[in-house]
């Protein structure tokens, strides 16, 4: 039981990376309806920035500052790499988004060489102990960060302006254009957001162990979790996260036990299983819109 | 005062949609835009409100002034600032919001005075009020339109566009559309009403116009229009009541031989 609990709040701070990540993929998505490949870079990208930063200013600060520096480092690429694509095929502009990855990732791992960049943070790999069980810190420290930034993200798409704006021109961008909504800066803030919390989820991958060249391939966890909990809602993207965290931890826990036959580390493949069995049941996700297509 | 003039439209740099229109909406009246399908009314009232680059049409000749000031290259953003306002035909609300949150998105351009349009909105709509916190989704037609028209509203424009407000709602409702038109107006907004319920827009209207395909083809105050006996006779279905028709005196056309298409 213990372990079992224990298991389940790794899965919950993992999967609250992973929320992020996916948020970004999903806010994205529904501005533009591109799936922008240039996420992990972005992730990556916030990490290095944190370990850079965090020498001079301290962590936490350091975070807010590395988000917002990516944050803006994604508008700049929108408006000179995306935007001219406005109504070009969403194939094209997803291949350019993976080109951007690209770019961004080589010029990212310049900066961190060889060795493995640690981000400073407070927590490292020590546990706190909570009601008898030994959690690491981290973990809850990526739980109380996903829910805060969950919180804040949901009451600006509810209450403020231009979280209305990015909604409405989501749902019908000529009717968001004809109310006075300027389409192009839904664009820039959707990556400026999808951008910063890359960022934010990328300190926290490299909390504890510290992140290195081949760190990114974390993000692309986070592909599953948008198709789980479906492509175009914000929702949808937070419960993706979590379920794919959780089902990875658990594996990873009991899979040497109880199917040893699977053979080591099956437990990072499991986000992609996960993701083949919602696509079979439920292929526009749990929480996604279904897509009603006449042929 | 809102003026459109010799405006050329083309779509996807070939199809000439519109050839030369003029029109001149004076402040504080309501105009009546006339016409078959495909006649380029929509086209004309996207060119007004910058929506063209959406359909991928360019304005390629003319210009349209909103008071002296041309507006034709300006973005649609641009344009609700300067207080034009389309209703797009078709409603087009944003079902999946509230019709709170749909109003609020209609007083983008305007957020300092949210609270007063939304207390103008209410009172014009009191049923929209009863049911702000409802998915807008759910509202019956007649509902859904009266919101489209209300979030247009919120951004307290000066010439409001009304693409087809009456189309598909019952004769009730047209008369109830109506009467809000005319309240709308007596409220200080122009309007400029594109309608094919020829009798409901021409009943209210000050001036209209007839287009067909692409071309101003008629242009009188609304009283002639109404008197017009091609009007009556294609727009108001009154013409020769009961009268047989020669079919020989119907004019014939013969087909261009057209090369190109």
């Amino acid at each position: 039981m213990k372990a079992l609990l224990e298991s389940l709040i790794r899965g919950l701070g993992n999967g609250s990376v992973y929320a992020l990540l996916a948020l970004g993929f999903v806010i994205v998505y529904k501005a533009t309806r591109v799936i922008s490949f240039a996420q992990p870079s972005f992730m990556i990208g916030g990490a290095v920035a944190v370990s850079y930063l965090a020498e001079v200013t301290g962590f936490y600060l350091a975070m807010v500052l590395a988000a917002l520096l990516v944050a803006a480092v994604a508008l700049g690429i929108e408006r000179v790499a995306i935007r001219p694509m406005v109504g070009r095929p969403v194939f094209v502009v997803a291949i350019i988004t993976l080109g951007i990855d690209v770019v961004v990732r080589v010029v990212v791992n310049g900066f961190i060489g060889l060795d493995v960049r640690q981000v400073g943070d407070p927590w490292g790999l020590s546990l706190v102990e909570i009601g008898g069980l030994a959690v690491q810190q981290r973990w809850l420290a990526m739980l109380a960060a996903a829910a805060l930034l969950v919180g804040l993200l949901f009451a600006f798409f509810r209450y403020t302006r231009y979280g209305l704006a990015m909604r409405a021109a989501a749902l019908d961008q000529e009717t968001a254009l004809a109310q006075g909504v300027s389409v192009g800066t839904v664009f820039a803030l959707s990556w400026a957001f999808a951008g910063g919390l890359a960022a934010i989820a990328g300190t926290f991958v490299g909390t504890g162990q510290g992140v290195d060249q081949l760190t990114w391939i974390i993000a692309l966890k986070a592909l599953p979790a948008i198709i789980v909990g479906g492509l175009d809602s914000l929702g949808g993207a937070v419960a993706g996260g979590l379920i794919v965290g959780v089902v990875e931890s658990l594996v990873q826990s009991y899979q040497s036990d109880l199917a040893p036959w699977l053979g080591q580390n099956f437990a990072i493949v499991t986000p992609y299983v996960v993701m083949l069995l919602v696509l079979l049941v439920r292929p526009y996700g749990l929480f996604g819109t279904r897509e009603v297509e006449r042929v | 005062m809102l003026e459109v003039r010799n405006l050329e439209v083309v779509y996807d740099d070939v199809m000439l949609v519109l050839r030369g229109v003029s029109l001149r909406v004076p402040a504080g009246s309501i105009v009546a835009l006339l016409g078959a399908n495909g006649a380029g009314k929509t086209t004309l009232l996207r060119a007004i409100s910058g929506l063209l680059g959406v359909h991928d049409g360019e304005v390629t000749k003319g210009s349209v002034t909103v008071d002296g000031e041309p507006v034709h290259h300006l973005r649609p953003a641009q344009i609700v600032r300067r207080g034009v306002s389309q209703v797009m035909e078709g409603r087009r609300i944003l079902g999946e919001l509230t019709v709170e949150e749909n109003l609020r998105v209609g007083a983008h351009t305007a957020p300092r005075d949210l609270a007063a349009n939304l207390d103008r909105v209410y009172g014009l709509f009191p049923l929209l009020k009863e049911r702000r916190k409802g998915i807008a989704g759910y509202l019956s037609g007649g509902e859904q339109q009266m919101l489209a028209v209300g979030r247009a509203l919120m951004a307290g424009p000066r010439f409001l566009l009304l693409d087809e407000p009456s189309l598909g709602l019952a004769p009730a409702l047209v008369g109830q559309i109506r009467d809000l038109v005319v309240e709308i107006n007596a409220q200080g907004t122009t309007v400029l009403l594109v309608e094919q319920n020829a009798t409901m827009a021409l009943s209210i209207a000050a001036h209209g116009y007839v287009m067909e395909t692409g071309k101003v083809v008629m242009d009188k105050p609304a009283a002639d229009l109404l008197s017009d006996e091609d009007i009556r006779e294609f727009y108001l279905g009154l013409g020769a009541e009961g009268a047989a028709r020669s079919f020989r005196a119907v004019k014939h056309y013969r087909r261009r031989k057209r090369w190109l298409s």
